[in-house]
């Protein structure tokens, strides 16, 4: 699993430089056709990357979470959710357990962020923590947990950076060929061969300009689908338990109510794809996901080995491609590594729905600055975060609580 | 001339393949001891927990003394045993787990126990701790296995032996029947 890491890493350093490449490419493309001058469409094209990086490198997470909602919660607020994080923390040997978050949504999903294991966030909605049970949950983080362990976050990060740069130069190259045609224009009349070279170089500047973008995209997509598969994979090998996972996307798919307030550029964070209700769509190129009945089919085929290698299998015979998902690196792991059973209270009565549900409402009100007051009734009292008075009284059995001036 | 650059060519390769597979060597070494250490944190907590918990239970438990002095005796030898062999803690551990697992067995007969707030709480800790002693023994086992597996295969065996690097124990739960994620079954 070491080997994966580093794999990883070495991946995304490839694809950077291809990214790179391919915006240098256009910005130097651009500042031939309209200013002769190459290397100025190249400092624009650095210093529209260098902008958008800044803002993402330092506020990305915090405007990803914002944009959705989230809400952050402490242990007491959902302890089963706390362990399972810590859990999956231990089992990846993730140097901090991430924080946690909580959205206020129907729709089943989860996502991680933050650009380094030490900045991690784990999000959660109130509809994943209702229907799954703790071995569903545990596959759901664990997949969450591996996207951070294999440094996901921080590639996809700095890939829709380079995504956002190339769109905006190819704008600006766009309405550049729109409006005025750029200097090329005039040089034309000046001298007839430099015309003829000039045309080409407009030419080759506006396949650029259309191709770039698209590229870029397909790009992105490919390797996003590519990563959930292996987030699918180290969640297995991390709860040693791949049906769990499996069950939970069952789930998943099974909703049809859709995720509010998702955009394209965050739906790649996301455990299934949020843009899709269901999240049953066809696999086409400009999918972040791969689709989940595949994910499903192929986490069930694993049997009783949940290693890298053995998902690799599984995946190859499931999809029917020769080639696997995993880095050639982990996938010759050769020892199989042994699955677990279902842990008793997956099956027990006790984590029924109704108190899963409750657990997690509970926990959305914390999250927004409820107070919860047991009162020796048998009654226990939610105080609003505003609530005026220093004295709450039992609407069943009328005695007094003092809430303490300490806001939680 | 030119045999003799070949020569230093691939003398020049030799040390760099050597330096790399001695850097991987050492890299994964440190990843075992980073692995041991985060189990120790979770048998050190265990070790914190238990004394309360026999503090709290003392009270109600009145026809159970061998049961709880097991318990103590078993946290005692953990306790001493922890800095030795991979193969004692765990020996030791595997036997603490055992009594505790007792403990909360009979605990089931003593509803005003049962009751007892500060008793749910340690027992609800003590769960997630076994939960996370588990998880972590998973990943230091991994450890070992791809540092075992790094320093045996050749060409790496020659180069482990002459730089003194031996092969790590991995911790072992004793039955098949325990390799369940560690439950201690407290019906609540």
């Amino acid at each position: 699993m070491f080997e994966l890491i580093r794999a990883n890493k070495r991946r995304a350093f490839v694809l950077m430089a291809a990214m790179a490449a391919l915006l240098g490419a256009l910005g130097y493309g651009l500042g031939l056709a309209f200013w002769h001058r190459p290397l100025e469409g190249l400092v624009v094209a650095f210093v529209i990357w260098a902008v958008l990086a800044l803002v993402t490198w330092f506020q990305g997470d915090a405007l990803i979470l914002q944009a959705s909602g989230a809400r952050r919660i402490e242990k007491k607020d959902h302890p089963v959710l706390f362990d399972v994080v810590e859990e999956m923390t231990i089992a990846a040997g993730l140097p901090k357990t991430p924080e946690v978050y909580i959205l206020d949504v129907e729709a089943p999903n989860a996502f991680a962020t933050g650009r380094s294991p030490e900045r991690a966030k784990i999000a959660v909605t109130a509809g994943l923590l209702e229907r799954l049970n703790r071995d569903e949950l545990q596959g759901v983080i664990g997949h969450e947990i591996g996207h951070v362990a294999n440094r996901d976050v921080l590639y996809m990060m700095v890939a829709t950076i380079m995504i956002g740069a190339i769109v905006m130069l190819a704008d600006i190259g766009f309405y550049g060929f729109l409006f005025g045609g750029g200097g090329g224009g005039r040089r034309t009349s000046s001298s007839g061969g430099g015309g003829q070279a000039q045309a080409i170089m407009m030419l080759v500047a506006l396949v650029l300009v259309i191709l770039a973008p698209i590229l870029a995209q397909l790009f992105y997509f490919a390797l996003s689908r590519r990563r959930e598969y292996l987030a699918d994979a180290s969640s297995a090998r991390y709860t040693r338990y791949p049906d769990g996972l499996a069950s939970a996307l069952e789930k998943i798919a099974a909703n049809t109510t859709p995720m509010p307030q998702v955009s394209r550029a965050t739906a790649a964070l996301y455990i299934a794809n949020p843009l899709k209700a269901g999240a049953r769509g066809l696999s086409d190129l400009s999918s972040t996901h791969p689709p989940i009945s595949e994910r499903i089919r192929i986490l069930r085929s694993m049997s009783s080995d949940a290693s890298y290698a053995s998902y690799d299998k599984a995946f190859k015979s499931v999809s029917g491609r020769a080639v696997g998902v995993v880095p050639f690196s982990a996938a010759s792991e050769t020892d199989a590594v042994q699955t677990r059973a279902a842990s008793a209270d997956a099956s027990a009565a006790v984590s029924s729905r109704a108190s899963r549900r409750r657990d997690t409402t509970n926990a959305l009100w914390s999250a927004q600055g409820y107070r919860f007051i047991d009162c020796p009734c048998g009654v226990r009292l939610k105080v609003p975060p505003r609530f005026p008075k220093d004295v709450v009284t039992c609407p069943n059995c009328g005695r007094d609580h003092s809430l303490s001036p300490k806001r939680l | 001339m030119i045999g003799l650059w070949i020569f230093i060519a691939i003398i020049v390769l030799l040390v760099l393949f050597m330096i790399g597979m001695y850097n991987a060597m050492v890299r994964s070494r440190n990843q075992v001891k980073n692995a041991w250490a985060q189990i120790d944190v979770q048998l050190k907590r265990r070790h914190d927990l238990i004394p309360n918990l026999i503090e709290t239970v003392k009270g109600y438990m009145h026809h159970e003394r061998e049961t709880l002095e097991s318990v103590t005796k078993a946290r005692t030898q953990a306790v001493n045993i922890s800095g030795g062999s991979v193969a004692e803690q765990a020996q030791a551990e595997n036997a603490l787990s055992k009594t505790l697992r007792s403990l909360f067995a009979v605990s089931e007969n003593y509803p005003d126990l049962k009751a007892n707030q500060n008793f749910l709480a340690l027992q609800e800790e003590l769960t997630s701790t076994e939960n996370k002693i588990g998880f972590a023994r998973q990943f230091y086992n991994d450890a070992v296995m791809s540092f075992n597996n790094k320093i045996q295969t050749f060409p790496a065996n020659m180069m482990a032996g002459m730089f003194g690097f031996k092969e790590a124990e991995s911790f072992e739960i004793e039955e098949a029947a325990e390799r369940e994620a560690p439950k201690v079954d407290f019906g609540s």
